[in-house]
Formats: structure tokens, sequence, C-alpha cells
């Protein structure tokens, strides 16, 4: 067996050394460099482009605006339609390129380019009491925006105990270190190397954009420096590094964005404000459970994020009500970012589930398994496997949660806290938006394997974990199995997302090893090979399979200045059978890393009167670093899913993401007797409410 | 009458031990000369601004992030990147060190944390403090803590901190 062996992560070497190549880095020959020109309005008009001294310029081999770029597919999502207008829906949108023989010369060109605008007012901020809040159809991921049952007002109203607070989260930004970036060289047929965590998704939105035919466009991107769901999409970039070398006369076009350019283009996980209640018996029983949340999406796309749809299935009780409300902002399109709406939401509930066990007086774990549903309560459907309550004991055990006082050591008050959290298995996803996964498996000869799957590895250990499940149902070892991935001329697979990519390609592996073995038998000849698929979940209809965890957070805060460490922190997971433990650990801790990173750091400053996002680069927008992070561990409960799959692997990283920051939040009110809504927990709010008290 | 014509220099570098001769537009950084130009892709671009440390090298022998280090001013210079510290298929203790407790997810930080862990612990050996340095005239000693606040300047979006802590503390063992 290989599942279940923490094997050493198989990019690892090319990775140490710096070998692995990523999009920017494929040696090609000869190759122009484009440079992206951005809008400083927020919304209007382009009403002049003067591009005479850019092209005057020597060593410029183009500019492209919105008079010269080529039409692209008016069908294709408005997010990729790059230069076909000169309308300005969002700050930092591109207005124009330079295509150059250095990127020097290509910058020093976009630096002449002379725009002028009519703008009209806009307007970028997210409030509670904004005018033109409005219920959407459904939310992104294709549930209803609303649910109820019972009756929440009378069951608040006569509730021993009640909590209504409102908890706000700022627009975040996925930042991988790794900036988006594309090669593209289009003579006859289109080839790109692409930072991208899906190269058939990716294939189909270009090709659909571009008007030509997506088999003769080819997608390679063995190695992505980190996408957190914001490499899923073709994007402006991309789709003008395409048309820049057709333009050109087929030459290599390179571009990768500015870190200060990914603020404006590579989208960003929506702001949030969102009111929760909670009604409670004397037993710590909820009466009632609302969650409201009210969040920003743009007025040119919609996109609204799923951020109160955890709130219908993660507690029994008999009276719910959640709701999505959305505004339509200047802004650039939210979109999909590591533990989509679960990282909001769960910041909002779990805070106010502390909120409650103070008021009650009861221990907060206590709390939560008193609220344990024995069914999913939004579709009536019991669970394939919830094991939730096991997390929270044997949290409690390895971080010694018993007797927890608050204390206090020299100038620091140190206090703990918890937090549970779930994360849906998004089927839906397969179904209706992405469609089935495929895998090959071909005996080369020598008893060796190829393994081969359009997957994607940003860094999950994808391409180890998929070898290890290989080699199991091939019954090989696993040195006799290599594995292919990040290539559209593999086949085709869905991009990674909603932590499903090592279940789903996984099953299409195994789904293709027991065809070759059904075909080609045991020993087969060099050269057979065959295909298999995943195609969705025959369960779901009968169970519903979601992931699960606790998390325990300890808070040191300084009396004085507010500063706020996290000296300890531990996840206990509920995600089915691991199979590698050694990247499946570094995907968790990683993941609780930018929990931690969301809850003391991470914040969007928006200015109202320019429309865009000011603190556009690390030394402004915060992000966790090796100072912040001290103990930190994850374990997990090893228990496999018997209906997720095959494997009985259930989605695993962004679990990581969830319960942290309501975590740390609970953790800072236990030390301190402050209690933070709004995130991040930063020193000034603390000292401010301290003085405010 | 603005100039228009890049401004060029020929400057020779030593790059993992080879001696490569080019001519650099002056506005080009050590990054960029090192990527663009000569194909050693194994310092990585993460910013361009100093703030992400990915870009980090070895020159003559400390640690710098090279998008601040302009090519024309380095005329000379011995760089070694994360690749010239493995010699062929051994790995540097510290690379070893980082596959062993799986110090890196997607890589793309990593070759500037390897490169920025060598250059640190050289800074620890020859005795220089750092912000957490509780007395300035001892040895220093390399707890978790200075491991943590001498690599701040490296950022990890996949957060694998913690591995490289462990990973950097085995190498210096
Ligand atoms: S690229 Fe040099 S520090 Fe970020
Ligand atoms: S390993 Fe991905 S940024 Fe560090």
């Amino acid at each position: 067996m290989s599942i279940g062996i923490p094997v050493e992560r198989m990019d690892g070497r090319a990775k140490v050394t710096g070998t692995a190549p990523y999009a920017y880095e494929h040696q090609v020959a000869d190759p122009l460099y484009l440079h992206l020109i951005q809008s400083t309005i927020a919304r209007g008009q382009v009403t002049a482009i003067d591009v005479a001294a850019a092209e005057a310029l020597p060593g410029v081999a183009a500019v492209l605006t919105h008079h010269t770029a080529p039409r692209l597919a008016p069908d294709a999502p408005a997010e990729f339609r790059a230069l076909q207008s000169g309308e300005i829906v969002h700050h930092g949108q591109v207005i124009a390129g330079v295509v150059a023989e250095s990127p020097h010369i290509a910058r020093h060109a976009a630096g002449l380019v002379r725009v002028t605008y009519d703008a009209r007012p806009h307007d970028v901020r997210l409030r509670a009491d904004h005018p033109d809040l409005y219920t959407p159809d459904m939310v992104a991921i294709g549930a209803p925006a609303d649910s109820a049952t019972g009756d929440t007002h009378a069951a608040l109203a006569s509730a021993p105990f009640r909590i209504d607070q409102t908890y706000t989260t700022s627009a975040m930004f996925h930042s991988p270190i790794e900036p988006h970036a594309t090669t593209a060289i289009w003579a006859d047929d289109l080839t790109v190397y692409e930072a991208s965590q899906g190269v058939h998704d990716f294939t189909a939105l270009l090709a659909q954009a571009l008007g030509f035919p997506a088999d003769r466009i080819r997608v390679i991107a063995p190695h992505v420096g980190g996408a957190f769901g914001s490499k899923g999409l073709a994007r402006p970039h991309a789709v003008l590094a395409a048309l820049a070398s057709r333009m050109t006369g087929g030459r290599a076009v390179k571009v990768a964005l500015t870190r200060r350019q990914m603020f404006a283009l590579t989208n960003h996980r929506p702001a949030t404000v969102q009111r929760v209640q909670l009604g409670a018996d004397a037993d710590g029983r909820l009466t009632a459970l609302v969650h409201d949340a009210i969040l920003s999406t743009a007025r040119y796309e919609e996109y609204v994020e799923w951020v109160a749809t955890s709130s219908r299935n993660m507690y029994a009780t008999p009276n719910r009500r959640t709701t999505h409300r959305a505004v339509r902002l200047d802004v650039q399109m939210p979109a999909p970012m590591r533990a989509p709406g679960e990282a909001q939401g769960h910041f909002a509930t779990e805070s106010a589930m502390d909120e409650l066990a103070t008021a009650i007086g009861m221990d907060p774990i206590e709390l939560r398994i008193r609220n344990e549903p024995s069914a999913d309560a939004d579709t009536g459907l019991p669970w394939s496997s919830r094991n939730l309550v096991e997390c929270l004991r044997l949290g409690a055990q390895r971080f010694g949660w018993a007797g927890r006082g608050r204390r206090r050591e020299g100038d620091w008050l140190i206090g703990t806290g918890v937090a549970a959290a779930t994360l849906p298995t998004w089927f839906k996803l397969i179904s209706v938006a992405y469609g089935p996964s495929h895998a090959a498996v071909e005996h080369v000869g020598n008893g060796r394997y190829l393994v081969s799957t359009g997957a994607s590895d940003a860094g999950t250990g994808a391409r180890t974990a998929l070898s290890q499940i290989a080699a199991d149902a091939l019954s090989v070892p696993l040195s006799d199995v290599d594995l292919e991935l990040g290539d559209n001329a593999l086949p085709r697979a869905m991009l990674a997302a909603g932590s499903m990519g090592t279940m789903v390609w996984g099953s299409a592996i195994v789904a293709a090893a027991g065809e070759f073995r059904r075909l080609h038998g045991t020993d087969p000849r060099p050269g057979a090979r065959a295909e298999g698929a995943m195609t969705g979940n025959p369960h779901t209809e009968r169970v519903t399979i979601d992931s699960f965890h606790a998390v325990f957070a300890e808070a040191a805060v300084h009396a004085e200045t507010g500063e706020i460490r996290v000296p300890r922190l531990l996840g206990v997971f509920d995600i089915g059978r691991v199979v590698n433990p050694r990247t499946a650990r570094s995907q968790l801790i990683g993941g609780m890393t930018m929990g931690l990173s969301m809850a003391l750091h991470e914040s969007a400053a928006v200015d109202q009167h320019v429309g865009a996002v000011v603190n556009n680069d690390f030394a402004g927008y915060h992000i966790a670093t090796h100072a912040d992070v001290a103990d930190i561990d994850a374990v997990w409960l090893d228990k496999p899913d018997p209906y997720a799959n095959e494997m009985g692997i259930r989605p695993a990283g962004e679990n990581g993401v969830i319960g942290v920051a309501a975590a740390v939040a609970n953790a800072v009110n236990h030390a301190t007797g402050v209690r933070i809504r709004d995130l991040p927990i930063t020193p000034d709010k603390l000292v401010v409410s301290r003085f405010a008290r | 009458m603005t100039r228009t014509n890049p401004v060029l220099a020929d400057i020779a570098i030593h790059v993992d031990g080879d001696k490569r001769q080019l001519s650099v537009d002056t506005r080009t950084t050590l990054l960029d000369a090192l990527r663009d130009q000569l194909g050693v892709t194994s310092p990585k671009k993460g910013c361009d601004h100093g703030q992400c440390g990915a870009c980090t090298v070895l020159l003559d022998g400390r640690r710098v992030v090279s998008c601040l280090a302009l090519a024309v001013a380095n005329d000379g210079a011995e760089i070694v990147t994360a690749q010239g510290l493995a010699d062929g298929d051994d790995l540097h203790p510290v690379q070893q060190a980082f596959l062993d407790r799986d110090g890196l997810q997607c890589g793309y930080c990593t070759p500037g944390q390897v490169c920025s862990a060598v250059g640190m612990l050289r800074e620890v050996q020859e005795g220089w403090p750092s912000h957490v340095t509780g007395d300035l005239a001892a040895p220093v000693e390399l707890t978790d803590e200075e491991i943590r606040e001498r690599m701040s300047g490296n950022l990890c979006r996949c957060g694998a901190y913690a591995n490289i802590v462990a990973a950097i503390r085995e190498a210096a063992e």
C-alpha cells in the first residue's frame, strides 16, 4: 500500500534547487515582453488615448488599446474581454498594453501613454444600509440565497439567552508568491505556458474569448506557484499575451503581473457584513439561529459568495433563517479564495457561539456538542460520516483545554479559544460546472506505468498523492509509477477547486486503473493503455458528504500595546482517509497559517475617493510571516468516508483556513475580555476598546 | 529632449561558478539580468520591491534580495543561487532538510528561503545579533525565535513556515 505513507514530495528536489519551471520561466526563443497599463479611475470612459510617443520608442513592437486590439467573442465573460471598449468598470482595469523587446522598454513606453477619461461617480464601499442591496437569484455555488424554517422571531423573543451581533470582514487578496504570468506563442496554433490551477478549464475560456478552436490551443502548467483560487480563470493578461503574439507575427510574448497589478486584476475575497442572532435555552440548546450576510459584488459581473450556507446544517435548531444580500460596487469582481464563504461565515457564527457560551456560562465545547445535529437539516439527509464531536474532544485533550484559565505572564494576557467548522463537498462543481475528470494509464514497458491527467499541483502535493493512489489502484510499487499533470494534451480534468482535486482526479485514476486491468490484465504488453473517468458521486442523493474540524488557539495580548501573538494553534480534522500524511499536514498547517493571517493582518485599505485599494503591496497588505507562526499543528481522525469515493478521502486543504479566525478572536476575548467583531484583530482595536470600557 | 535609447553596459558576473558576460540596460536589476538575460530562473520574482524575499541569492557570500540590486552595480560579483548550492545530485544540507521536513509547497518562495537560510546561518555563526537577541555580546543561540525573526523577510503564502523553521533547525545541528 502506498496510500497512508508519508512519501517525500515528488517535485521537491526541483523546487529546493529552483529548477522547476513556472509559467514565466519556460525558455522560448526571442521573446517580447508585455506590460499592462491600468485605469486610474474606477468608473467612466476612456475618451482619448495617445500612444504616439510610446510607439515611437525604439524597441516597442506594438501598443494595444481598445482601438487596436483584435475583437474578442462578445459572449465571453466580461472579466476576460480585455480592450473591447473604452468603458471603465473598476480601478486598475487594463486599458492598454505595450509589447517591447525588453521589460524595461515596455515599462518605459507604458509611462509615455497619455490617457484622458470621462469619469463618472463611483461607489466602492460596502455598508449594511446601502440603498441598493438586492437579493441574488442564487449564491455562486448554486444554492438558494435564502432559507427559513420555523419561527425565528418568536423563538428569539422568548429565548432565555440571546446573542445579536454584527461581524465584518475586509476584502482579502489571494496573493500567491508567484505573480500571475503567461508565456504565449500564437503562430499557427497557440501555445500558452500559464500559471493555471486548471489547464482544461483555462483552455475552454481562452478558446471562447479568442474565438479559436480549443483543440488548437496547447496549455502547459507543470508547476504553479500558489493559486488559492486566483488562477482558475483565463485572465485579461493571458488573453492579451495571446493577442500580442498574434499581432507580432507569432513571436513569444511574456507577461507577469506586478505585485501591485495583482491587487486590481486577480480578484479578491469579498468583504462581508454579517448579523448573527442566536437564541438558546438554559441548557444551551439553540432555539433559533439567524445568519444574515451582506456582501459586495461587482456592478459589471455578478459573483455572490455563499457566506451563510454552512449555517443551514452546522448545528441543530428548530428555527432557522439564513439570507444573502449583495450590493453591486465599482470594484473588480470578487472570486473564490481558499475556503470561499466558509472563511468569513465561520468567523461570524463561531464568534457568536463563543459569545453565547459566555452568556450562558457554559464551556464553548460543551455548547457545540449540545447542538450537534443528527442529520443535515438543509437536505434532511444523513451524514456520510460526521465526527465533529470527536474532533472537539480529541483537540481538547491534546491542547490541554480543561481548566482553561486566563492568566497573566508579565505584560502578557493569555487566553484560549476554540472554534468548530464544516467544509461542504461541492459535488455540484462536477455535475453543474466543470464536468467529469479523466485519467489514463499506460504500460510503458518493464512493469512501469505512466499515469496522466490534466490535473494541477499548485503546491497541494497532488502530484505525489495521485501517484500513491495510482500505485495502489494498479497494485504496483510507487516506484513503478510516473505521473504527468498540468498539460491540456493530457486527459481532461477539472481545475483544482473546493479542495476536491485529489479526490476527483484520484477517482479518475482509480477508474482508469480498473479499466486498464480489465482490458489488459496483470501482464500487459508495452503500450497498453486505458482511460477512466470520475463523473460524479452516486451517493449524493442519499447522504451529505461534508468535512469537519475543530481549531484551538492560544492568544497572548500585550496589556499596554495591544500586540497580539498566537503561541499555539491546533487543528483536528475529520477529512476521511489521508493519502499522504506529510503533504496533507503541510496543506492543513498552511491553511491554518492563512487563517491566522486573516485573523491578525489582512485588510484592504480602500480609498473611497480614488476608488482603489491603496495598500497594494506586501508593505501595505500584510500577510503572516515566519515571526507570526509559533507552535502550529494539525492532526486528523483518519476515518475513511465510505461514501466519498473508493479511497475514502474527503476535501482537505481548505479546512485549515476556516476555523482559525474565530478561534483566535475567541482566545483574544478570553485573554482580555475584549470582543473584536471586525477582522483583522489589530492592536489599535484592542487598545481603543480597552479605553472605551 | 528625452533620451529614448537604453544605456547599455558590459559586465561580467559569476553565477553558480560560471563566468557570464552580458550587456545590460542600466535599469536592469540583478534579478532580471539573471532571469531574463541569462535564463537563470532559480531566483524568483514575487514582488520586485524587496518585500517578499523570493529573489534572495548569495552575493559575495551574503544574502541579498536581487530585485533591489542593479546588475550594472555588481560587475564582477560572485552570485550563488539555490541551483548552485546543490552539487549536482547532492543537495546542500539546508535543501535536504527542506525536503525531509517538507518545508515547501508550491515551491515558488523556496529557492529564496533556502538561500536566505544559508546566508542567515552564516550571519549567526559570525555572531550578528537580531532584533530578538537578548545579549548582544554573547554568541547567538539559534533558537526557533531567532530563526523566525531572521527569516521573516521571506514570505511564504502557502504557509510552510513551521516546516521551514524545523528544516533550518535540523540543518544547523
Ligand atoms: S522579488 Fe525581490 S523581494 Fe520580492
Ligand atoms: S511554498 Fe508556496 S509560497 Fe512558499
